[in-house]
């Protein structure tokens, strides 16, 4: 590696200067590149095939009316959700594992998609809720529970193994609660929550997307923001202080980011496991650069999603399978063949 | 036998003597600092002056408070009461990076990322200098290639952190400090892990960098004879207090280093610097 | 700590179980306790045992006199309660023990070996491995009956295991316990989710697996439990067994290779003890979490880091909190609450609390 690694924006005396890891940009454009190729081939793909003349027609508003209306409002804000959720997961994923400098760490850690199954159980089997009341119960236990259990491992500041086990603590005792629930449940409210619970982009409309969708946006940009000083906050609370960055405030901050993103993705999706886990560890493998990690674990995330959400709907078709359950099995497999491919390598 | 009191009277070699007469300021002291972690007070009361363009060490027995002292120099903990300052204003009253253009830290203990390259952690010093828009500069460049020639890490700058020896490793971190180029630069234990010729050849380093850029260092070493020989101030603490404090020439006596560390000693001059060399009995006891 | 931690070769390896060892260590009670101190501790648990054994027996929705307790367990047995006695308390309270021993144990175990205090039993991939077994027993060959699914569960929770174990140990030179631990989580993912896309595809199936997954300790079957028996009875054997190599252990690969023992062979041992306790008390009791993980926490607190304490303590605390759990399950709700749920709301809130009185590990003079 040298110094021409490196690719340079803006001017040197101009207002922007910036300096980023060529292979990184690299990496991400092509994910980029990859992902909407794939978006552009599930608009494509379903009961009603269509080519990609027809696929592109119908996103410009042109050909046939009732082509436009499969498109546009069935499959493309399904696609538009699984490129955003899978994206947010990422980089929540990506935040997670660097605060606590830990390959398992993710917004699970916390409490959270524990706090938000409670939630959406309680909904379902409780009050019977609609789908946007689902959904904001979900958020609100999500929520309740993530600040529960910062709120009791706060003791002078925030400790990583103080918060895995006081998040394992709280996550265990929402889970006996849940499986309670559900073995008081119907079969019917069971299977319902079940579904939720597997995730799912089934049935996603514009009306249910966009709110989410916003949200993670604004989160992301501000995600963006704090990358460098989520890079230096790696090095150490000592080191990162010393650079000038607030160790125990931008913490805060950037978990605080990392659950609003999972508090988004779960509230379109329900809780959709392993791309949190899997994502920023395949692309910090593929970028091997950390200026663009958060930016890659985005489209590798993404990636992921819409690739399961793919299987899903067509592997067993017509039948669909929730999208979390292709994503569990994939991310289990991938993470098989990791350790399979790290031993021979530890051994050549 | 009386203890070997030096006399830095004598001529000695330009080279060893310190140029380092009571300077007219001081950026950053400390004031009825009371020092610890929780219920546990480590420093009651302590006073504290760091002169400018000093090379400080500060000495003293394990757990005596020296690294606690250190890390509340750079705000890394609260005082439970008293102030640091800086430039006659609360340190804590400055923006976290204001205080990272002028104070620097080369921790003790401190995580490379996996697989980052040299270049990048070093790069990384220069945070405090950059902005949103403006993340790097020709100045930047500058900063982070002199700092690599001068702790001679340059040709490793493609190489990845991890894969480096602990010597190495070690130059590169005081590299990422010395990008930083603060006037203050603080070093906690920065020769610990380093074998004897890589001991002598960071201080040797920072001294050049204290004559020549007149930077202000303040370092805790456990070497009390690398601390003579380099220090031009020393601070020698026991139990939380202040025992002794001034030039090494001054300062270094067999009483003083008794009285820190409980170890019976002779203090001589350095045949090749000319500070005080301090000789442990042990149990074998001369005629 | 090293000035400037390498990371590891593998990323995966990094978890930083130095500080989660400090929460163990660092607890101020846990370092060289005086044997007396330990022996009381010990006493202590062993009458507690034997309090809550004799209150399982005798309360529950219809409290029964320990004289009518002792006449139908050692006399004639006649008294019309005797049935609930011999039919209902009696399989469900030594269950209780062996189950609540097996869970401690093969937690005790699998910390010492991953030399890490927040492993779980469970993370060897047995419940997964069990649930599946179960899922596909349901759903796919119509199973109904309790010693179907034990069978099942049982061959599915040993067969998971082994595959846990073969990947990872496959083809490194030092045994690393993180990789197991990985090896888990992930066959375990992937497991659960072809479960799920079983169970979500066959109503039928995902009823009967809903109850199944909260572990109960109220079997009413005196036979079944008698048919697990020696399996949970030879894993607790080989535990105790373990107790001083994993000491040796304790003290890092290279000592205990230079101390002369074997850490594959013990490795081996270890996975093999814990695929017994928890397969078997798993196959019967169905998933029981949060005994494995916390009961030797509290034992290193009470008698120290000694392996043999530890597993003495857990042996006997273990199934004081299992029968506590149940014993207030049925006492708090007339339908009965799972023991599977009330372990975690007794134990989830001791486990925060040790957590916050351990001393910060960033501390230091």
């Amino acid at each position: 590696m040298s110094p021409s690694d490196y690719l340079y924006l803006g001017r040197p005396t101009g207002p922007i200067y910036l300096r980023v890891r060529a292979k990184g940009l690299w990496a991400g454009m092509l994910l980029a590149l990859a992902a909407l190729m794939l978006a552009g081939l599930a608009l494509g793909a379903g009961a009603l095939e269509l080519s990609h003349a027809q696929v592109w027609q119908a996103l410009l508003g042109e050909g046939p009316a009732r082509l436009g209306a499969v498109v546009r409002e069935w499959r493309l804000p399904r696609v538009v959700m699984a490129l955003v959720v899978g994206g947010a997961l990422g980089m929540s994923g990506a935040i997670f594992q660097s605060l606590i400098r830990n390959p398992l760490g993710s917004p699970d850690v916390i409490g959270f998609n524990t706090g938000a199954y409670t939630g959406a159980l309680v909904t379902i089997i409780l009050l019977q809720g609609s789908y946007f009341e689902i959904a904001t119960g979900a958020l609100v236990g999500g929520l309740a529970a993530a600040l529960l259990v910062y709120l009791l491992a706060y003791r002078r500041g925030i400790q990583g193994f103080r918060l895995i086990i006081v998040g394992i603590a709280i996550s265990a005792m929402l889970a006996a609660f849940n499986t309670w629930l559900m073995i008081s449940a119907s079969l019917e409210s069971a299977m319902t929550a079940a579904l939720w619970g597997a995730g799912s982009l089934n049935g996603i409309t514009w009306d249910k997307a966009l709110p989410s969708a916003l949200f993670s946006l604004v989160a992301m940009m501000l995600t963006l923001l704090l990358g460098r000083r989520m890079a230096l906050l790696e090095m150490g609370d000592d080191s990162a202080s010393a650079l000038g960055v607030p160790a125990e405030r931008t913490r805060l901050q950037l978990m605080s980011l990392g659950v609003v993103l999972t508090a988004a993705a779960t509230a379109a999706a329900g809780p959709i496991s392993f791309i949190a886990l899997a994502a920023p560890q395949i692309a910090q493998r593929l970028s091997r650069s950390h200026g663009t990690a958060l930016l890659c674990a985005f489209w590798v995330g993404a990636l992921l999603l819409l690739l399961a959400d793919y299987c899903a709907q067509h592997l067993f078709a017509p039948r669909q399978l929730p999208v979390g359950i292709v994503t569990v099995s994939i991310g289990g497999l991938y993470l098989v063949w990791l350790l399979f491919r790290q031993s021979r390598l530890a051994s050549s | 036998m009386t203890p070997a009191r030096l006399s830095l009277a004598q001529p000695v070699p330009d080279e060893a003597t310190p140029h380092y007469t009571e300077p007219a300021t001081v950026r950053l002291r400390g004031q009825h600092l009371r020092l610890g972690y929780g219920d546990r007070v480590i420093c009651p009361q302590l006073d504290v002056r760091i002169p400018d363009g000093s090379f400080t060490v500060i000495v003293g027995p394990n757990g005596c408070g020296k690294s606690t002292l250190l890390r509340s120099l750079c705000r890394l903990i609260t005082p439970q009461a008293g102030q640091v300052y800086l430039d006659g204003r609360q340190i804590r009253d400055y923006p976290a990076r204001t205080v990272a253009q002028q104070l620097g830290l080369l921790p003790q203990s401190a995580t490379a990322p996996d697989g980052i390259s040299v270049l990048d952690l070093v790069s990384r010093g220069r945070y405090p200098h950059q902005s949103l828009l403006r993340q790097w500069s020709p100045q930047d460049e500058i900063a982070v290639q002199t700092a690599m020639q001068a702790t001679g890490v340059a040709d490793l700058a493609g190489r990845a952190v991890d894969e480096l020896s602990g010597g190495q490793r070690q130059r590169v971190w005081v590299a990422m400090a010395l990008a930083q180029e603060t006037p203050l630069l603080l070093l906690d234990e920065p020769t610990t892990y380093l074998d004897i010729a890589h001991q002598i050849e960071l201080l040797e380093l920072f001294r050049h960098l204290n004559r020549h850029t007149g930077r202000t260092l303040i370092a805790v070493l456990h070497d009390l004879n690398h601390a003579c020989r380099y220090a031009t101030h020393l601070i020698a603490m026991r139990e939380g207090r202040i025992v002794a404090e001034g030039a090494p020439g001054d300062v270094v006596t067999a009483d003083m280093v008794e009285q820190v560390f409980g170890l019976p000693c002779l203090v001589m001059a350095d045949p090749v610097s000319h500070t005080p060399m301090v000789i442990p009995r042990g149990k074998v006891h001369m005629a | 700590m090293p000035g400037f931690c390498r990371p590891g070769m593998l990323t995966w390896s990094n978890l930083n179980t130095n500080d989660l060892h400090l929460l163990v260590h660092k607890a101020p009670l846990s370092t060289s306790l005086p044997a007396a101190n330990r022996l009381a501790w010990l006493v202590l648990c062993l009458g507690l045992l034997s309090v809550l054994t004799l209150l399982s027996l005798t309360l529950g929705a219809k409290p029964i006199s320990l004289a009518v307790v002792a006449d139908s367990l050692f006399g004639p047995g006649q008294h019309p309660d005797a049935i609930i006695i011999t039919e209902g308390r009696l399989p469900r309270t030594l269950l209780g023990l062996l189950a609540g021993a097996a869970l401690g144990l093969s937690g005790a175990i699998i910390q010492a070996l991953t030399r890490n205090p927040l492993a779980d039993p469970g993370i060897l991939g047995v419940n997964a491995g069990a649930s599946f077994a179960v899922v596909l027993g349901a759903g796919v060959f119509g199973i109904t009956s309790a010693a179907g699914y034990l069978a099942f569960a049982f061959v599915g929770a040993l067969a998971t295991t082994l595959l846990v174990y073969l990947v990872g140990a496959y083809g490194t030179a030092r045994l690393e316990p993180m990789r197991f631990v990985l090896a888990g989580v992930a066959i375990s993912a992937v497991m659960m989710g072809f479960a799920s896309s079983i169970t979500l595809l066959n109503p039928w199936a995902f009823d009967r697996v809903r109850f199944w997954s909260a572990g109960s300790l109220d079997v009413r079957d005196l036979d079944l439990v008698l048919q697990v028996a020696p399996a949970l009875l030879l894993g607790i054997v080989i535990a105790l067994l373990l107790a001083r190599p994993l000491n040796v252990l304790g003290m890092g690969e290279d000592l205990a290779v230079s101390l002369g023992s074997r850490p594959r062979l013990i490795h081996a041992t270890a996975v093999l003890a814990i695929t017994l306790l928890c397969g078997a008390s798993t196959a019967i009791a169905g998933p029981i979490g949060f005994v494995g993980l916390m009961i030797p926490h509290i034992a290193r607190w009470m008698v120290g880091t000694d392996q043999r304490w530890i597993m003495a303590c857990t042996l006997l605390l273990a199934p004081v909190l299992l029968l506590a759990s149940d014993i207030i399950g049925r006492l708090l709700v007339p339908g009965e609450l799972r023991v599977s749920i009330v372990t975690a709301f007794v134990g989830a809130p001791v486990l925060i609390w040790l957590a916050r009185r351990a001393q910060p590990s960033g501390s230091r003079t």
